[in-house]
């Protein structure tokens, strides 16, 4: 079996057990929030049109919006929930992961309910009042069994719209299949993104037939057909969600990481220098970039690495560029003031937002620095990572070079680099740690200006951890240690096509350059 | 229901009852009497009131105005559900419960007052037997019997609770000449034994006539004439009821002519 199926064959007890977890929680408790609004919703007019209207309306939402919109929702309640009763919620991971997909499968329950209720002939209707039933026993009795192969359906279309959105949980730190899909996409693993999608719609066929069944079961009042269908969905539950009781070994550190290789593999190079200390620990990733600080704010991640000019810039707001040495000592303090979150250390390098050319393109154009390139900016084509033209450093360029661009794209960083290649895009905003800089033969334009900010790589510590003997200890080595020429390599062993290492392999060969 | 002294009060008695739909007056201040023991047919012309009429006796129809009583008591002071098990109900759609047994069909009202589970299975036996269906149907789903063997079943789940008052709404309607007959003259010979006061809606003059002890005819929510077969057959001061009673006299001589002739 080629090596990346079978790690990713390895990783299939915790996602698959986590996604079934996630969507079948989010299934039933959709079921069990939708059938009581249906069947008001199918005798009060007055609640019709607001509860359908509702649901259409969140289904318009798109998933993965939907998801990480939960996150700034739940870390308000959280901050009001501390207030009132001293305790928090989780913002990240499975709570707002279970409550937007849960949302998610509202609609198609609540409208066949509607339809299969309304559908009822008026005659079975008034057949159950004539022998003397009560509203609540003719719901019971005849109406909701009469309706039976209707909500079945609506059901099955939940249960398959979940299963799928449930792989857009990942970014918003739950695991899930959707770890095979988004880091895959990243490192250019195909092999785990066809994994992924695969496992997922499997996963979805399965309940979608087994769940048909019971409809079939309930149409035709066949209680063997629909009790077989039952019992095999919650054995199939139960098997798929056992693996996660059994090792669940509750971690002692969650490691944060955002949704780039060079996260991932100091996600991995962290995890491991805990394991060696004997902790258990848990890695969070593909976590948007600013999810990540909030995660670590709120103690849902106990460490993770971030970049001191993007703190500068994007928490602390500042627009100033005092230098090198002041933008690190000014974190320090305020971070610690502020959120009382701990700066360790750096690492020895730094990933500085950078604007990236081909080298014979800008030979041909004769671009060398940032202000060469203002000159031509009218021709060229700008292309960005997602989140680049949203970014304070954005508006700093633009506020000090006057970059005019013809055209400005946004791209996944791995397509960002194949624009690069294609002519699609003309300049990049690359980032200087990437090993492909050196690989695809890019040049980095100069910062004359001095608009851009230092972006020292730095260790940055939860309040809640921030004394952990353990954790200080493990990741103190990494202070310093890792010099950017060493980064490069490992990111590059990540994205390259041949000879593609896991990130985790990254992180071993990385180790062994580290001396402490 | 409690049991109030029998026959100090008309099974069922209707007092200037009335049910207005907007501008029209389904049914307009009926005054009637119906006692004990009584098979009475309500005919008319689609629309002269007859099913809203019947629809009053166990409140699937609240009237805008009169007293209902039933057994001497008024109806609006029963809750609907209670009254309405106390009641037997045939429907005009037969409107037995296609995902349910026709076990469970005829167990539901026994069900719903609580009986034990095996005084429920003597009594649908027994039901089966009493409406001549071999007992071996029970386990079987409605859409697997004939119409009349369903309206059979609708007759018996409307018995089982040991009614005394039976209500009909067309109830042969939709069957076939002979089942029709058939149907009839046997829940004719269960009204008997059983000594039910009965209530049916009927559009079949005929059927009334051979079926029922006393005829009240509607025209636009009133009552326009009330006697028995006999009475009106021989004649009637309202030219239509008149009319109305002609139809099946006619057929008859014309039958009785064939035969003879």
């Amino acid at each position: 079996m080629d090596e990346r199926v079978a790690a990713a064959f390895a990783l299939l007890p915790d996602y698959l057990g986590w996604h079934m977890a996630l969507s079948a929680s989010a299934l039933g408790l959709g079921i069990l929030i939708s059938l009581p609004l249906a069947v008001l919703a199918s005798r009060f007019q007055a609640v019709r049109w607001p509860v359908l209207g509702v649901a259409s309306f969140a289904q318009t939402i798109p998933s993965l919006a939907l998801l990480a919109l939960f996150f700034p929702l739940l870390l308000a309640l959280s901050s009001l929930t501390k207030a009132w009763f001293g305790t928090t919620i989780p913002a990240l991971g499975f709570l707002p992961a279970l409550l937007a997909l849960t949302i998610y499968s509202m609609l198609p329950i609540l409208r066949n309910t509607v339809a299969g209720l309304q559908g009822i002939d008026p005659a079975a209707r008034e057949a159950a009042k004539g022998v003397g039933m009560t509203p609540l026993q003719s719901l019971f009795q005849i109406e909701l069994p009469l309706a039976a192969p209707v909500i079945m359906a609506g059901i099955r279309t939940a249960a398959v719209w979940t299963i799928g959105s449930a792989t857009l949980a990942t970014p918003v730190g739950q695991t899930s299949l959707g770890n095979y899909i988004f880091s895959g996409l990243q490192t250019e693993n195909w092999v785990y993104v066809l994994f992924g999608c695969a496992a997922s719609a499997a996963l979805a066929l399965i309940a979608d037939a087994l769940l048909g069944l019971i409809e079939t079961g309930l149409g035709k009042g066949d209680p063997r057909r629909w009790l077989t269908g039952g019992l095999v969905l919650l054995i199939g539950i139960a098997a798929g969600v056992a693996p996660l009781a059994l090792h669940s070994s509750k971690p002692a550190y969650v490691v944060g990481a955002k949704n780039f290789s060079e996260q991932y593999i100091l996600a991995e190079l962290m995890k491991y220098r805990l394991e060696k200390e004997g902790a258990v620990v848990t890695a969070k990733e593909d976590l948007g970039s600013s999810f990540a600080y909030s995660a670590l704010r709120t103690g849902e991640i106990d460490a993770y690495v971030d970049y001191s000019g993007t703190l500068w810039a994007n928490i602390l707001k500042r627009t100033d560029n005092p230098g090198r040495m002041a933008v690190l000592a000014g974190l320090g303090t305020d971070l610690k003031t502020r959120d009382g979150v701990i700066v360790l250390g750096t690492l020895g390098f730094e990933n500085a937002y950078a604007l990236a050319m081909r080298r014979d393109r800008a030979e041909a154009l004769g671009i060398h620095s940032l202000d060469d390139l203002a000159q031509h900016a009218g021709e060229l084509t700008m292309g960005g990572d997602l989140e680049f033209f949203s970014r304070p450093e954005w508006t700093a360029l633009v506020g000090a070079y006057g970059l005019n661009f013809k055209a400005k794209k946004q791209y996944q960083p791995t397509f960002m680099y194949r624009a690069l290649g294609s002519g699609d895009a003309d300049v990049i905003s690359a980032f200087s740690s990437d090993g492909r800089i050196a690989a695809d033969d890019l040049v980095i334009l100069t910062d004359p200006r001095g608009a851009l900010p230092p972006y020292d790589a730095v260790i940055l510590l939860s309040p809640q951890k921030a004394n952990d003997p353990r954790l200080r200890r493990a990741l103190a080595g990494l202070v310093g240690s890792i010099p950017v020429k060493a980064m490069q390599t490992a990111n590059y062993s990540v994205d390259r096509d041949a000879d593609k290492q896991t990130p985790r392999q990254a992180a071993l060969a990385l180790a062994k350059v580290i001396k402490r | 229901m409690p049991k109030l002294e029998p026959h100090t009060y008309p099974a069922i008695a209707f007092d200037g009852v009335s049910k207005r739909y907007g501008a029209t007056a389904a049914i307009d201040a009926v005054t009637l009497e119906v006692p004990h023991g009584q098979f009475v047919a309500l005919v008319g012309g689609s629309g002269a009131g007859k099913t809203t009429l019947l629809k009053t006796i166990n409140a699937l129809i609240a009237p805008d105005a009169g007293v209902v009583r039933v057994e001497g008591r008024p109806t609006a002071e029963v809750e609907p559900p209670e009254l309405r098990r106390g009641i037997g109900y045939v429907f005009q759609e037969i409107g037995l419960f296609p995902h349910l047994t026709v076990a469970r069909n005829i167990a539901i009202t026994p069900r719903l007052l609580g009986w034990s589970e095996a005084d429920i299975a003597a009594r649908v036996a027994e039901l089966l037997d009493l409406v001549a269906l071999p007992r071996e149907f029970a386990a079987r789903k409605p859409d697997a019997l004939s119409g009349g063997q369903r309206q059979r079943v609708g007759v018996a789940r409307a018995l089982a609770a040991r009614p005394k008052v039976m209500l009909m709404d067309e109830p042969f309607g939709a069957l076939d000449p002979v089942t029709r007959a058939a149907l009839g003259e046997d829940y004719r010979r269960l009204h008997e034994t059983l000594n039910l006061t009965t209530v049916m809606v009927t559009h079949d003059v005929m059927e009334a006539a051979l079926l029922a002890d006393r005829i009240v005819v509607m025209k636009a929510g009133a009552v326009v004439a009330d006697d028995t077969p006999r009475a009106l057959l021989a004649g009637h001061a309202d030219p239509d009821v008149a009319a109305m009673m002609q139809t099946p006299r006619r057929q008859a001589e014309r039958i009785e002519a064939l035969i003879h002739g």
